[in-house]
């Protein structure tokens, strides 16, 4: 058995929040098999609470008052960075995203601890708040497809899970803060997006001037109207393409049925809540929740209720983003901590020509790979093969030895990453057919897809296995 | 039946001949066209065949079908008023016959020829003086110890070998991609690895008698597993260090459940070289051996 301890830190819109996990892992094998670790608990053991996001103009973060919030926070907690091995900073926001995110970094950075990464993108927000709200767990548990509706200040995370494995993730820019207004209710701010829905609905918003509620009603009632199209309830208007969130995909159901959904999210909370007041908190993050929950969403899909809403991206961040490698890998230790490794995916055909023995395909891949990405490392990642011969992975390991001799720089290590169970064995093969000109790093049991990076911690549990961390994007 | 049903029986198919006004003579039985094509036949251990649900009008087939991707216990296979249906029977009927199999065919000779092992003999002279005599399947016999002195490298640091144990399928399906896996591992170590071979008739206990006459440090059999209704393939390789006849079975360390649908042969290969470093690093193995 062992521990680690995890940060989440969610820098939002509207709110940051902190928590601090504890992760658990144990060999769950018995004594007679193979060891094979897994995470047998995440606990939440510290919730900072829901803090307003230090801002200094209406868009942009003020890093110095996050940095102290973060250390006021970590001594409440009673951590100091040194204590923390794992977790991830996540910056959403509907705009400004690269400028936060650099500024966020440049104040946070050496302070959460060794191998805190720095996460980010709408596509893998949405994963992490799924997985923070419980609904995650839900479609794992019952076995069955649930989505799951992070609607914060700036954006909505979807996410749809099918018996705990993620089928699709998207993002809009529909939120309870992209209206905001005075105490006297003259309109502060529209974001681009609220225009937009405001424009469809024949709505006109005027800093300055007065905002009538049933027009407002109007924008919140069209906004509840393309999240049930986002799911494909209703057929769907070129204005939902309109107000996707840059650098998000899709939501493709895949045919799927939906089984159940979930909210999450500050809007959640506004869905169920009284409010005598429906403008309380200057935005309208209440009429919002308020068309969600009388609308055709929450009237189609029987809802279920989360284990956290408002922080739900927090927990998520704190808790899920760290996996555990598979426990039968080969590593040169000294090579740990990696990050921010950008990984090369080899579809099935392209693996399957190394299988065959062929080399220079991958060469030349690599070769194109570092150059589009301007690294000097990279980490291989493959699906491998169900219970190969010897032969075959002798062929393989060749293979690739012989494209990243060609291709990478003297020095740089042999990095690979499988899906299926045998980096064990391809590992010793690789590291034969390197002969020690190169270090080697062959885990297995981690999904990694194109364009994704990957963070490598320390070896825990006696060396059997290896903290991971699978990001998709970062910033620049 | 009596003669009044007969004759009830015979009455109906005359009225019924009269009515329709042709009677149709048994004809001469029409030539088979084509020979049955084994395509027609479902294998009913296909792994499509098993996921098929056979409950009838199921509330939510979709959930069933969720919920039999889950485990490989028989369930979703409906029934025929209180017992299974045909179907289900028959497939249990045709898994037991592969377990039954496994335990009672003797080892492909190509697998041993691929692998280049040469074969020796306990004190067994057939499956059924094995299957009831387990004292005798732990016995090299008089010529497979003359053979072993004969062929085999002494005092190796570690000895590996084949066994069939309960399941020659075992040996079959993983042999050929665990052994150089755990041979060139070792070597790659600077071990010394002894001059591998095929047991036949032998049982987990044979290690004792192996290490005895080879002078081995550690040995390792490799060996198929009893058979269940799941997989005839599972194979495991039992590691002792400094085994002698007569020592306890808590010095035994085992690496079980190898096969495809377990841990590959491959990965465990790799896994039993460390395991086997292991000991001769700690100079123990069994419950003695702090993994």
């Amino acid at each position: 058995m062992a521990d680690i301890l995890s940060v989440g830190i969610d820098i939002g819109t509207s709110t940051t929040q902190l928590v601090f996990s504890r992760i658990t892992m144990e060999n769950t094998t018995g004594y007679f098999s193979v060891p094979r670790v897994s995470i047998v608990e995440k606990a939440v053991i510290y919730k900072s609470p829901v803090l307003l996001t230090p801002l200094t103009t209406p868009v942009l973060i003020d890093g110095q008052a996050i940095r102290d919030i973060v250390a006021d926070q970590y001594r409440q907690a009673g951590f100091t960075p040194q204590d923390v091995d794992t977790g991830a900073v996540i910056i959403t926001g509907e705009s400004a995203r690269k400028e936060n995110a650099a500024a966020v970094l440049e104040q946070l950075s050496g302070f959460a601890g060794e191998f805190v990464v720095s996460t980010a993108g709408p596509d893998l927000e949405s994963i992490i708040a799924g997985k923070g709200s419980g609904a995650f767990q839900y479609s794992l548990d019952n076995a069955c497809a649930t989505v799951n509706l992070d609607i914060g200040g700036g954006t909505t995370n979807l996410v749809l899970f099918d018996s705990g494995s993620v089928v699709s993730k998207g993002c809009l820019d529909i939120g309870g803060r992209l209206i905001r207004l005075r105490p006297d209710r003259t309109v502060e701010r529209v974001s681009p997006a609220a225009q937009a829905v405001a424009q469809a609905v024949g709505v006109t918003l005027t800093p300055g001037q007065p905002a009538a509620l049933e027009e407002l009603t109007k924008i919140t009632d069209k906004m509840a109207e393309l999240l049930a199209q986002a799911l494909y309830l209703l057929p769907q208007e070129p204005l939902l393409r309109a107000i996707q969130t840059p650098e998000s995909t899709w939501l493709d159901l895949e045919g799927r049925k939906i089984h159940r959904i979930c909210f999450s999210g500050g809007v959640a909370d506004c869905m169920a809540g009284d409010f005598p007041d429906p403008i309380p908190y200057g935005d309208i993050g209440v009429l919002l929740g308020r068309s969600i929950a009388s609308g055709l969403l929450a009237k189609t899909i029987p809802a279920i209720q989360g284990t956290e809403t408002i922080r739900a991206t927090v927990v998520g961040a704190g808790t899920y983003t760290t996996t555990i490698s598979g426990s039968t890998i080969t590593y040169a230790r000294e090579l740990f901590p990696l990050k921010n490794i950008p990984a090369l995916k080899l579809s099935p055909p392209e693996q399957d020509r190394c299988f065959a023995g062929e080399s220079a395909p991958l060469a030349e891949q690599i070769r194109w790979f570092l150059d589009q990405s301007s690294a000097d490392r990279l980490i291989l990642a493959l699906p491998g093969r169900a219970d190969p011969s010897y032969g075959e992975l002798q062929h393989l390991a060749s293979s690739l030895a012989q494209a990243l001799d060609q291709a990478l720089p003297p020095g740089a290590p042999a990095l690979v990453v499988l899906e299926q169970d045998i980096a064990k064995a391809l590992g010793l093969l690789l590291e034969d057919a390197l002969a020690g000109r190169r270090k080697v790093a062959c885990i297995d049991g981690i999904q990694v897809e194109q364009g994704d990076y990957v963070d490598l911690g320390r070896p825990v549990m006696n060396g059997l296995v290896i903290p991971v961390v699978v990001k998709t994007l970062l910033f620049g | 039946m009596n003669q009044e049903m007969i004759a009830a029986i015979v009455a109906e198919i005359v009225r019924q001949l009269q009515r329709t006004g042709n009677v149709e003579l048994p004809s001469q039985p029409e030539p088979p066209s084509e020979p049955p094509r084994e395509k027609e036949f479902e294998d009913i251990t296909s792994p499509a065949c098993r996921a098929q649900p056979l409950v009838d009008h199921p509330e939510d087939p979709e959930a069933l079908a969720r919920m039999m991707k889950r485990t490989t216990a028989r369930i979703g296979v409906g029934r025929a008023g209180p017992r299974l249906k045909t179907r289900t029977l028959l497939t249990l009927r045709a898994d037991h016959a592969q377990a039954r199999d496994a335990v009672f065919a003797d080892v492909n000779p190509a697998v041993l020829e691929e692998t280049h092992l040469f074969s020796i003999q306990t004190l067994c002279q057939d499956k059924n003086t094995y299957v009831t005599r387990p004292d005798l399947g732990r016995q090299l016999s008089p010529k497979a110890v003359e053979t072993l002195r004969a062929n085999c490298v002494k005092n190796p640091d570690v000895q590996i070998y084949a066994a069939d144990g309960l399941s020659t399928t075992a040996i079959e399906a993983n042999l050929s991609k665990i052994l150089p896996v755990i041979t060139q591992s070792l070597e790659k170590m600077g071990l010394t690895v002894g001059t591998p071979f095929y047991l036949r008739f032998g049982r987990v206990g044979s290690e004792e008698h192996v290490a005895e006459v080879l002078g081995a440090k550690v040995v390792c059999v490799l060996i198929g597993e009893r058979p269940g209704l799941a997989t005839a393939e599972s194979m495991s390789a039992y590691i002792a260090y400094n085994a002698y006849v007569g020592m306890p079975e808590s010095k035994r360390t085992v690496v079980s459940n190898i096969h495809k649908n377990g841990t590959a042969a491959v990965e465990a290969g790799a896994y039993v070289a460390e395991v086997i470093a292991k000991i001769l690093e700690q100079k123990a193995s069994g419950v003695d051996l702090v993994k």
